[in-house]
């Protein structure tokens, strides 16, 4: 596949990658995610007996954040694209820690550690057998280090004392290693206290493509995580997909009736042990960490663990408005849930 | 100190020592004495300020997270509303940015601007809730920080209208009818001899002390409630010390008054006057526990309550006519005296059940046990036999039997 290093660029090449011009098609007319903060499709939610909600018609300001929920869904990072001599595909990334003040909720601000100052840090995508190149610099106060899932030596494993170790504030290293095993995988930050490193920001969703392509869809990140406001290490305040909780009940998840929908779907919730995802409407094939391109299970929710992860393949026959939400249900009330709405 | 017989108030032969000429002491030949004062209050003026510029500027800043604290000071239930009114208890400018109750996000109107020291808001939430059930309110506030209200059993708050009437009955019950009846010994108490008179005064010191020592207890655990924004357990004492002193004050007042119409008048009057002032002070308090208590839907209504209470306060009306036995007091200044120590059970009650918070409770009942106190003060004299200095063996029983009356009479009392 042509690799392409930006978003908008990437969304021609998934039209290339698929059937051409009704593809095209399909990725123009989606809407633009994350025009300002969406004032002309600005759902009104929750409630009383609707359901949760924040203070009505309050959002946080995503254009001082620095990141847009509506757009982190679809943001695939393929990297700087080289070949070796031997033909190999060569991805290089640049990215940076940083510490990062976020609107988490409206008028609730969170000192977050971030990679590319956004929440969740960057889907860094390739395929099976690439030659990926990760140069990390820190430009945090804090000491960090970028721990990938996947197989690699030792010396790139991102964790402290082992190969380069901790990477301190100011200084940079360069990860480098091959992209396997294919599968929906993910890094983060893997510096003491771990789980504090983590739940400030720190991870991203690490996509290795199949040598050979899935089918065509339209693609979607959904990493699945918390903040814990107060820091007291027991539990999270705020339960979110993407960065905001309660952001896609304001701005739905828009998807097509009949078209082949993808969602890469990790769960990275520190502190709570299990996090969950159902979907209304609808069943999906499950593939557990992506690994394997049959699905376990057809199903309409599906339970992950701190670190778990897989992809759910589903078409909407019906058109309308669908929630989706964690059925941990303690969860979806303090922020994690939203809709898709299919047209 | 001087000491009489009986219950005339020993007080009154203390000689007028205030009289002295100090204060020419004052006039010195250098000017006038308010030209130093205006220089002396000048000069710490300039100083303070001087002190308050220079000596903020060379302290460093508090480099800690900010002290977000609020205290809920009310909470009002309607259906599918819940009222939360904070105070800033806290040293910086608290905001709620959000609000969950058991774990739900809901929606919030109200208090979005930051609240300032001591500055109180109010955030009205929409949520669903269930008679009876427990809930806890969580204010997230714009640092992230999240502050707890427990709401044991969410019971929807009576209104205000239907409340007035209800809690001026409940004060008529619990405070003017039991003193009424208590006032009926009197005439039991004019056929009685000295002895008689003066255990029954001993049996009012230990009511009375009984009724101090719980209204303290009480007050110091509504202080608690406070969050301490003004001061606590320190708003009971000064509201007991200020009520000793101001009643002390009264007394002394009375006491010149009276010296000056009718010299041989005797005291027995003043002192019940005295005695219905600190029970109805201590009873404004008493109302408002009451009040409060049937505002949140702890208080258990009925006979057992009204009962319990008309026990317990009916030995407030023999402290009353206690000092009154050799005296003969028109039906109306019986009346006012019942009035006077029965009647604020009324507004207090009104007021626990509509505006007060824990911190005007804890001083109002503050106000209550420094009366008391007062009161006791005036009565002691009175309980020594003519003969000698100590408390005789009747006495001490007495005082005992009242501090056991009150406590097992208390026990009937639920609220």
């Amino acid at each position: 596949m042509t690799p392409t290093p930006s978003r908008r660029q990437f969304l021609a090449g998934g039209a290339v990658l698929g059937t051409g011009a009704a593809a095209l098609g399909a990725g123009a007319m989606r809407d633009p995610p994350g025009k300002g903060t969406g004032a002309h499709h600005r759902m009104e939610h929750g409630g009383g007996v609707n359901g949760p909600s924040f203070r009505a018609g309050a959002t946080v300001d995503h254009s001082a954040n620095g990141f847009h929920p509506s757009k982190v869904l679809r943001d695939f990072d393929y990297g700087q694209v080289s070949t070796t001599p031997d033909g190999r595909t060569v991805r290089q990334w640049d990215v940076f820690a940083a510490d990062r003040e976020v609107e988490v909720a409206p008028g609730v601000r969170f000192p977050a550690w971030t990679f590319n100052s956004r929440i969740p840090g960057p889907t860094l995508r390739c395929r099976e057998g690439d030659l990926l190149r990760v140069r990390f610099v820190n430009g945090s106060a804090h000491p960090h280090t970028m721990h990938f899932h996947g197989i690699h030596p030792a010396d790139m494993d991102g964790v402290p004392m082992v190969g380069r170790g901790v990477i301190l504030p100011g200084e940079s290293f360069t990860y480098t290693f091959d992209a396997e095993p294919f599968g929906l995988h993910l890094y983060h930050c893997h510096v003491g206290p771990l789980a504090e490193h983590i739940a400030r920001g720190m991870y991203g969703t690490f996509i290795i493509d199949p040598p050979r392509d899935r089918p065509p869809a339209d693609e979607l990140v959904m990493v699945m995580h918390g903040y814990n406001t107060t820091f007291d290490g027991q539990s999270n305040q705020l339960y979110a997909v993407n960065g905001i909780p309660f952001h896609y009940m304001h701005e739905p998840v828009r998807v097509r009736r009949g078209e082949l929908v993808r969602i890469y779907l990790i769960n990275i919730l520190e502190y709570d042990p299990i996090n969950s995802f159902h979907i209304h409407g609808n069943f999906f094939d499950y593939y557990p960490t992506g690994t394997r391109l049959r699905p376990t299970e057809f199903t309409d929710t599906v339970v992950q663990g701190q670190g778990q992860r897989g992809i759910c393949e589903l078409r909407f026959p019906h058109p309308g408005r669908f929630m989706f939400h964690s059925h941990k249900t303690e969860f979806a009330d303090l922020g994690w849930m939203g809709f898709f709405e299919v047209t | 100190m001087a000491t009489t017989p009986d219950i005339t108030d020993p007080d009154d032969t203390a000689s007028p020592v205030d009289e002295t000429p100090v204060a020419q002491s004052g006039v010195t030949t250098r000017g006038p004495l308010w030209v130093l004062a205006l220089t002396a209050v000048a000069a710490i003026a300039v100083g303070l300020v001087a002190l308050a510029l220079l000596g903020g500027e060379s302290l460093p800043t508090r480099n800690g997270p900010p002290v977000e604290k609020l205290a809920v000071e009310r909470t009002v239930l309607r259906p599918s509303e819940i009222d939360v009114t904070v105070r800033n208890v806290g040293v910086d400018p608290v905001r709620i940015a959000q609000v969950f109750v058991n774990d739900t996000f809901v929606d919030v109107s109200g208090g979005t601007d930051p609240i300032k020291r001591l500055g109180t808001a109010t955030v009205r939430l929409t949520y669903p809730w269930q008679d009876g059930q427990p809930y806890i309110v969580s204010l997230l506030t714009s640092s992230g920080l999240v502050i707890e209200h427990s709401i044991p059993a969410a019971v929807a708050t009576p209104s205000s209208s239907g409340t007035l009437g209800l809690m001026a009955l409940l004060g008529t019950y619990v405070g003017i009818i039991p003193i009424a009846l208590g006032m009926l010994v009197l005439p039991l108490l004019r056929r009685s001899g000295p002895v008689v008179v003066r255990v029954l005064l001993a049996l009012t010191v230990g009511l009375l002390a009984f009724l101090a020592v719980d209204g303290g207890i009480e007050a110091i655990e509504q202080s608690q409630l406070s969050g301490r924004a003004f001061g606590g357990p320190a708003l009971v004492v000064l509201g007991a010390g200020l009520a000793f002193l101001v009643l002390t004050a009264i007394d002394g007042i009375l006491k010149k008054r009276r010296q000056r119409a009718d010299p041989s008048q005797p005291g027995g009057l003043r002192l019940a006057v005295m005695i219905a002032v600190g029970i109805g002070l201590h009873n404004l308090g008493e109302g408002l526990a009451i009040g409060s208590a049937y505002a949140i839907g702890e208080l258990a209504l009925g006979a057992f309550l009204v009962i319990g209470f008309a026990l317990h306060n009916t030995t407030e009306g023999i402290a009353i006519v206690a000092p009154l036995a050799t005296q003969r007091p028109s039906l109306l200044q019986l009346t006012a005296l019942g009035l006077l120590a029965g009647a604020p059970a009324i507004p207090g009650a009104i007021l626990g059940a509509t505006v007060v918070n824990a911190e005007l409770s804890a001083l109002l009942l503050g106000v209550g046990v420094g009366a008391i106190a007062q009161v006791i003060v005036q009565i002691t004299p009175a309980l020594r036999p003519s003969s000698g200095q100590k408390l005789g063996p009747e006495t001490i029983g007495a005082i005992t039997a009242g501090v056991l009356v009150m406590y097992l009479t208390g026990l009937l009392v639920a609220a």
